[in-house]
């Protein structure tokens, strides 16, 4: 439930008269980006601006015996040409290691390979020009000695003793293993009536965000201080990184995030390629642009998922979980990615799996590989399309072994919506979920027995037509504990500040950050609602670590949970802070008055006494009116970090209606349905739009989307026409409903939005194709789910 | 030094002379010689659509196009018709419905759709999902962008429409 605030009457502050939670608002920022007039990175121009360009290795492991640049220094415009071992005293080195994570190694790494490159993509020499056409020109005209290095590709065997190690000083090709262990798991296997098994594999993909990464870094020789634009989703993260590993002190890094084009995770790490660009920046003392084109953005943006599980679940003869095991394998590129490593999608799978089932006895094993493939961290839903595919492909075998629908088999085992606060067999704490709740309004909202009904009858006319179902469990709200406990410099923690103008409007200023989520659209509702003004009169400042309190930026689903109950609590400051100044110049009891629509009224009756913007004149430029021992405080802040609990869980349920095409194997989807849970739902059009935008990037993941190497490690898909999409033509309508169960931790009560689509999404739909698959006797489990696979699996090919 | 060549055209209504290099293309020309960051580079091979201008009336990708093969030609961008009120309606409906997140891909979205309501004013949702399928979108998963395409059409079909 949530907290009574103490200054409503026993209302809460989220029901105040005029509140604009629960409603839709356009966003203020997204009218200039409708007409084009947004800021993105490369729309930026500096005076005396330099353009980067990268040769990459076009090999997947290979040394570099020498390199010839010569040529390309005399080349028009070129001003620079820098290596590796140019940068070493420029940028430190950095490993992604997290001590909490306990064992986890992994080489050094530096802005540019030095003795080695180990992916092909990684960018071996940097060339700065005029301009970027220039630097690539002269990029022709550099001859790297690389003499080829055995390439590790196949994870499956990166252990192996014959396989050679990438980096010898770590001994093996092993990142990180880790096992958790919950009750008896040989007991409920020897007691099962029945035992199902199955393999999973998960593709490579990528985020691909249409705005490619990219920076500008902006070195002041005379004052030592650096800015970096930057197409990030964390500036004070990167701040952190860049002041440590350029040597300055982080109150001279000023980091601005204006207008992100997309991001899902791919912005939130530590790129070589813009570390060199700002060790360059600072060695030359002038402003250098890099933005990766979308070959580079393939080859060097983090690529995520590539997973090959093995599951067994035991069920008793009424289609009860008495057990459940897994084993995750999973291939991270040569490095675990600094500074929040490649180990976490790994960890979240064997942490969360069939954390949506009541069941007592789990066995889960994460054993992450090194390999000459791009690198691997977290993408939008970390861990979570794996997790939940494994748990719901399991959930299906398990219910037909015992002969169940779907739905009765979950409604026999998902979590009781009144059994929290509880632990997973996984030993995750879990609370205020509603599964059961979720489940029932989707039967409603699908009209399940309508839909089974079409099923049949189309069928009857030959059609492979399907019905799949995903319960699912997501991780929002991260606290210290993923992170900072082990020593990266990450926040989970965001301030707010609130400040009255003197003209009666807000100024919010904050950590969490805008890449179009609409960040800025629920701050501004949360602190209209607190302080008590129009939305139209609250202005959202954020991406910019010289005006915004410190904090950990928008990841991991966050903004609303943490970025949202700071801006609450400084709301409720704030207005404690105004009535108390309104008292005195009325001379009145404070706890009399309230704020409503821009003006101090009696609480009882609501009659206006005095205007914001009235108050603020006086505050501001009539002081001497005031009393002498007053002194009005109109800027408050408060930071909120999640306490007591590594993270904010949310639910929910999918549902996916689907064809397959008998002679292409295409699957074409007909209709796709989503019930969620994220608590307070603040901007009912923004959430669902999240949920939409994230069952599509799921829905990638599961029919598109797949990073793919040749035998020799060259990665053949990585252009836009050969890595496929989700396009306009091929996307159901997605119809979305709610069930709100506030969070507990916090009086807000929002839970995260942003990843729960992309993490049931391919469960839904793998369960869709093996139902439409399974009067056929064929079965699909590997990620793309292809043409190709369908039609194999079908044994038309 | 780049071969270079010399173009006259008109661009959102201005005429414009400019010496571009042989190889410089229409997106680039746009954003780096005349400051209209409004079109995006996305793939640089005419895939995403992000580019998406309008050349003598028709939509082109800004990326397959040369600048010095607009010698002599119309060209008008997001900004061009945001001025002229020409997608007021459209622009208003995609913000009614949040069909922008990031905006990266919404002006070359814009563009598309603008022409899909010239040549298709009947156009069903599964028209305008084919038609807009030149166009990527990572954020919204495009119903959105439907849903504001269709508004559109409804309100120009009941007379809303100034064009």
């Amino acid at each position: 439930m949530t907290a009574p605030d103490n200054n409503e009457g026993g209302l809460s502050v989220l029901d105040r008269p005029n509140s604009y939670i629960g409603r839709t608002v356009p966003r203020p920022n997204a009218k200039r980006l409708i007409a084009g007039r947004g800021t993105f990175v490369d729309d930026i121009k500096l005076p005396r601006m330099l353009h980067l360009a990268f040769l990459r290795s076009p090999y997947a492991h290979a040394k570099i015996e020498g390199i010839d640049s010569d040529e390309a220094k005399s080349m028009p415009g070129v001003i620079g040409v820098f290596t590796g071992k140019d940068l070493i005293d420029h940028c430190t080195s950095w490993q992604g290691v997290l001590t909490h994570l306990a064992g986890l190694k992994s080489a050094p790494q530096s802005a540019l390979a030095v003795e080695k490159a180990s992916w092909q993509g990684e960018a071996v020499v940097a060339v700065v020009a005029t301009s970027r056409a220039l630097a690539e020109d002269a990029i022709e005209h550099i001859i790297v000695d690389f003499k080829d290095l055995p390439v590790v590709l196949d994870m499956e065997t990166a252990l192996d003793p014959a396989t050679p190690v990438i980096h010898p000083e770590l001994g093996d090709n092993l990142t990180w293993t880790r096992e958790v262990v919950g009750g008896d798991v040989e007991a409920a296997f020897s007691n099962a009536t029945h035992i199902v098994e199955e393999t999973f594999r998960f593709s490579r993909h990528t985020g691909v965000t249409l705005e490619p990464r990219g920076l500008v870094a902006d070195f002041d020789p005379v004052e030592r201080k650096m800015t970096v634009y930057h197409s990030g989703q964390a500036p004070h993260m990167m701040q952190a990184i860049f002041a440590k590993h350029v040597d300055l002190p982080e109150a001279d890094v000023r980091v601005i995030c204006k207008d992100i084009g997309g991001s899902f995770g791919i912005k939130v790490h530590t790129y070589g390629d813009e570390m060199a660009t700002v060790a360059i920046a600072k060695i030359l003392g002038r402003p250098v642009k890099f933005i990766a084109d979308r070959v580079e953005s393939f080859t060097a943006d983090i690529h995520s998922r590539d997973h090959k599980v093995t599951a067994r679940m035991a069920v008793d003869a009424e289609g009860k979980i008495l057990g459940y095991e897994l084993d995750d394998l999973t291939g991270v590129g040569p490095y675990s990615m600094y500074p929040r490593t490649s180990a976490i999608e790994a960890n979240q799978v064997i942490s969360l799996s069939g954390g949506q089932y009541d069941f007592e006895n789990y066995r889960a094993k994460a054993t992450v590989v090194y390999q000459n493939k791009a690198m691997m961290c977290q993408y939008r839903a970390v861990g979570h399309p794996i997790a939940t595919a494994v748990s719901e492909g399991m959930a299906d075998l398990a219910a037909a072994a015992t002969g169940l629908d779907p739905l009765e088999f979950r409604r026999r085992n998902l979590v009781a919506d009144d059994a929290y606060p509880k632990t997973s067999a996984a030993g995750a704490p879990m609370d205020d979920l509603s599964h059961h709740a979720c489940l029932d309004k989707m039967v409603t909202m699908m009209d399940y027995d309508a839909v089974r009904a079409d099923r049949t009858a189309a069928r009857a006319q030959g059609k492979i037509r399907g019905i799949g179902f995903a319960s699912f469990i997501e991780v929002g709200s991260p606290s210290p504990l993923f992170y900072g406990t082990g020593g990266a410099r990450i926040s989970a923690q965001d301030g707010a500040t609130l400040r009255l103008e003197p003209q009666g409007t807000v100024t919010v200023s904050i950590g969490v950050t805008e890449q179009g989520q609409g960040t800025e659209a629920i701050i501004a509702q949360i602190a209209a609602t607190a302080v008590g003004v129009a939305i139209e009169n609250v202005r959202v400042k954020t991406g910019d670590t010289d005006n915004s309190p410190y904090g950990g930026g928008t990841w991991g689903s966050r903004g609303a949970g943490i970025g949202g109950e700071a801006t609450l609590q400084a709301g409720k400051v704030l207005r404690q802070n105004i009535l108390h100044v309104a008292g005195a110049v009325l001379q009145t009891g404070p706890d009399t008055l309230d704020i409503l629509d821009g003006a101090v009224v009696d609480k009882q009756g609501g009659a206006e006494r005095i205007t914001l913007a009235d108050l603020g004149a006086q505050v501001h430029f009539r002081t001497g009116e005031l009393p002498n021992d007053l002194q009005p405080e109109f800027v408050a802040t408060q930071h909120y970090r999640v306490k007591g609990q590594p993270f904010v869980l949310t639910n929910g349920i999918q549902a996916s209606y689907l064809d397959i095409d008998p002679e292409t194997g295409g699957v074409t989807l007909l209709k796709h349905w989503v019930v969620e849970d994220c608590g307070t739902v603040i901007n009912p059009q923004l959430v669902d739009e999240q949920i939409r935008g994230g069952v599509v990037q799921g829905i990638g993941g599961v029919l598109f989307e797949e990073c793919l190497y040749d035998e020799d490690g060259n990665f053949i898909s990585a252009t836009m026409a050969d890595y496929l999409v989700p396009m306009a033509a091929e996307m159901p309508d997605i119809e979305i409903a709610h069930v709100e169960t506030p969070t507990s931790t916090s009086e807000l009560g929002a839970k995260g939005a942003g990843e729960a689509g992309t993490g049931g999404a391919p469960a839904a739909i793998m369960n869709a194709v093996n139902d439409a698959l399974a009067p056929h006797k064929a079965r699909v489990t590997t990620h793309p789910i292809t043409p190709e696979r369908v039609l194999r699996a079908l044994g038309v090919i | 030094m780049d071969e270079t060549t010399v173009i006259s055209c008109t661009v959102n209504g201005e005429a414009v002379e400019e010496i571009v290099p042989a190889r410089l293309n229409l997106v680039d020309f746009l954003r780096e010689k005349l400051d209209l960051t409004g079109s995006h580079v996305g793939c640089e091979h005419g895939v995403c659509g992000a580019c998406t201008v309008r050349l003598d009336g028709v939509i082109v990708r800004g990326c397959l196009t040369l600048a010095a093969q607009v010698n002599g030609a119309t060209i008008e961008t997001i900004e061009g018709v945001t001025a002229t009120g020409e997608v007021a309606d459209l622009q208003e409906a995609f913000l009614a419905r949040n069909a922008a997140q990031c905006g990266f891909c919404t002006p070359g979205m814009v563009m598309s759709a603008a022409e899909l309501l010239t040549v298709n004013p009947d156009a069903g949702r599964a028209e305008i999902r084919d038609f807009l399928s030149g166009n990527y979108c990572r954020c919204t998963g495009y119903q959105a962008i439907i849903d504001a395409v269709e508004t559109t059409l409804a309100g120009r079909k009941n007379g809303g429409s100034t064009t």
